[in-house]
């Protein structure tokens, strides 16, 4: 079957879905299919009062992605306070940067406390790649300034996706903006003194562990303008010794594929 | 459980906050006549945590009301005080949430043996074991009637919460019990009361439980005892994730309070790894 026609069949299992159970089942082949026709149909999903299918239906929004952004947006103009409240969840989980203002907006004002907690660590989570390098700095500061006010939430899940995306946004901003990550780890210092919740508490601790620890992601961006040349040095070496190990594996005859090929590349990377 | 329900479906209950009174007001109120403002009071007590003596003392006072009465005879006034009561931490209360075990209103029974359970004195054990009196075959569902003889979920997890380890040969019978809920309150105690994995497997078992409401008590039993081997099974439970995350948290923070150490250990983290994702 052609994506466009399994499309329409599943898009038809929706509609005529004749209870409850039945629809929570359709949506979720729908979202399971991945596909961008189905999209408006998604949407439409978010606006009916079956939770269960709305989760579905975000799961699959952010599966598919961009194609889904602008469609959401469009729909945050409704009146619709339920279908709003599952786009900014669907926008958060996305994670496209055309949300940034929503996630902003609702993270610190939204009613419901999953908007908040989906905003917030949306906020976090966001790919500031996808900005002009001129407004990165200026977002991820007033993302930083929304989620330490999101920190003082009643609700103690709010208050942990909060510092989820203050980690986040902590890893992010380490390229472009070192201070911020200062001033990041300094906020979780004074939040793990004053927080009263076990759990979020716990969650700061491991927040402090995790930007204490070097990066282990990929290699930043900071040493690369910091260090400059010294990196760039170390990298030449490695590849050197990696051709050189190559090398002499090839003059032992091991054959093609042996296991042990793969262990001595790795060890020669971890020396490194 | 009120915490549990209220965020179902993401509602928020800070937004309760908008009704404010004072402490004052709320204690004035509950001795009041307006009935609806005493109802609201004694709520508003338990759910702002107000732990003034004036509070509690009202409150208990209020356990005794005879004004406030429904047609059918119960007691709205005296469930509320006594639900508020066990959120405010002073035992001062036990011995009057005791009497309310005797009370005619079922309603007034359970929310009694609901807050013994929180409240920690163990001197509630005995007279809660006298709910259980004639056992399963007493605890049989009533044609006709919404709800048991005896609130048996309510007692039952209150004596796990208590460490009551004298009520485990009473409280087995009660796996068997043709009511879900009452068999996932049982496993529930006789984990606390026993550490045996078996009984934290059973409540594994009932994530998969066929209706919601029923995975949904499922999470909350599991989070009470903060059965680690169930955190990945929480995590997918076809569920709020609102109710998955409340759960996680009862793990972690058991495994927290457990374990204490200035690193977050692998166990805490693998649980955090979930709660992450569920955000």
């Amino acid at each position: 079957m052609s994506n466009a026609a399994l499309a329409q069949s599943l898009i038809r299992a929706v509609n005529e879905a004749a209870s409850a159970a039945s629809l929570l089942e359709a949506v979720q082949q729908l979202a399971a299919a991945q596909l961008e026709e189905t999209i408006p149909t998604l949407i439409a999903t978010l606006s009916y009062n079956n939770p269960g299918a709305a989760v579905a239906a975000v799961d699959g929004l952010v599966a598919i992605g961009k194609p889904a952004v602008q469609p959401l947006l469009d729909l945050l103009d409704s009146h619709n306070y339920t279908a709003r409240a599952w786009a900014i969840r669907a926008l958060a989980g996305i994670g496209d940067s055309r949300g940034l203002d929503e996630l902003l907006d609702a993270a610190q004002n939204d009613f419901a406390l999953s908007v908040r907690r989906a905003a917030a660590r949306g906020l976090g989570t966001l790919h500031w790649y996808e900005l002009a390098s001129d407004r990165v700095q200026a977002a991820q500061v007033a993302a930083l300034t929304a989620l330490l006010k999101v920190c003082q939430d009643p609700e103690w899940v709010v208050r942990y996706a909060a510092i989820t995306g203050l980690q986040a946004l902590a890893s992010a901003a380490s390229t472009l903006q070192p201070n911020l990550v200062l001033d990041i780890q300094h906020h979780l210092k004074q939040f793990a003194e004053t927080e009263t919740d076990l759990t979020v508490r716990t969650r700061i601790c491991w927040a402090q562990q995790q930007l204490r620890a070097p990066s282990t992601s990929s290699p930043s961006l900071v040493y690369a303008t910091d260090i400059g040349i010294g990196l760039e040095l170390d990298w030449q070496r490695t590849v050197d010794n990696l051709y050189q190990r190559k090398f002499e594996e090839r003059s032992h005859t091991l054959p093609e594929g042996d296991p042990r090929r793969y262990k001595k590349l790795v060890e020669v990377l971890q020396t490194h | 459980m009120d915490e549990f329900t209220s965020e179902q479906f993401g509602a928020d209950s800070s937004a309760d906050q908008a009704a404010s009174l004072t402490i004052e007001q709320a204690i004035a109120n509950l001795q009041g006549d307006d009935w609806g403002q005493r109802y609201y009071a004694a709520w508003w007590l338990g759910r702002f945590r107000v732990r003034t003596p004036e509070a509690v003392e009202a409150l208990i006072a209020s356990l005794t009301d005879e004004a406030d009465r429904t047609p059918d005879g119960g007691y709205p006034l005296r469930r509320n005080a006594a639900r508020a009561l066990g959120k405010l931490n002073d035992r001062r209360a036990v011995p009057a949430l005791i009497q309310c075990l005797d009370c005619s209103d079922f309603y007034v029974r359970e929310a009694a043996a609901q807050s013994l359970g929180s409240l920690g004195d163990r001197a509630a054990a005995e007279p809660l074991l006298q709910l259980l009196a004639g056992g399963v075959e007493a605890a049989q569902p009533i044609p006709g009637c919404p709800h048991l003889a005896q609130p048996y979920d309510a007692v039952i997890e209150a004596l796990g919460a208590l460490g009551a380890t004298a009520a485990v040969p009473h409280l087995q019978p009660f796996l068997e019990h043709p009511t879900a809920i009452v068999q996932y309150a049982t496993a529930r105690a006789l984990y606390q009361l026993t550490g045996e994995a078996q009984y934290g497997e059973r409540l594994v078992t009932a994530l998969s439980g066929s209706t919601l409401q029923l995975r949904r008590a499922a999470l909350a039993d599991l989070g009470a005892i903060g059965y680690l081997p169930a955190a990945e099974a929480i995590a997918e439970t076809l569920a709020e994730n609102s109710l998955k995350l409340i759960s996680l948290k009862g793990l972690l923070e058991h495994q927290v309070n457990q374990t204490p150490s200035s690193e977050v250990s692998a166990e805490a983290i693998r649980v955090m790894s979930l709660m992450d994702s569920l955000l």
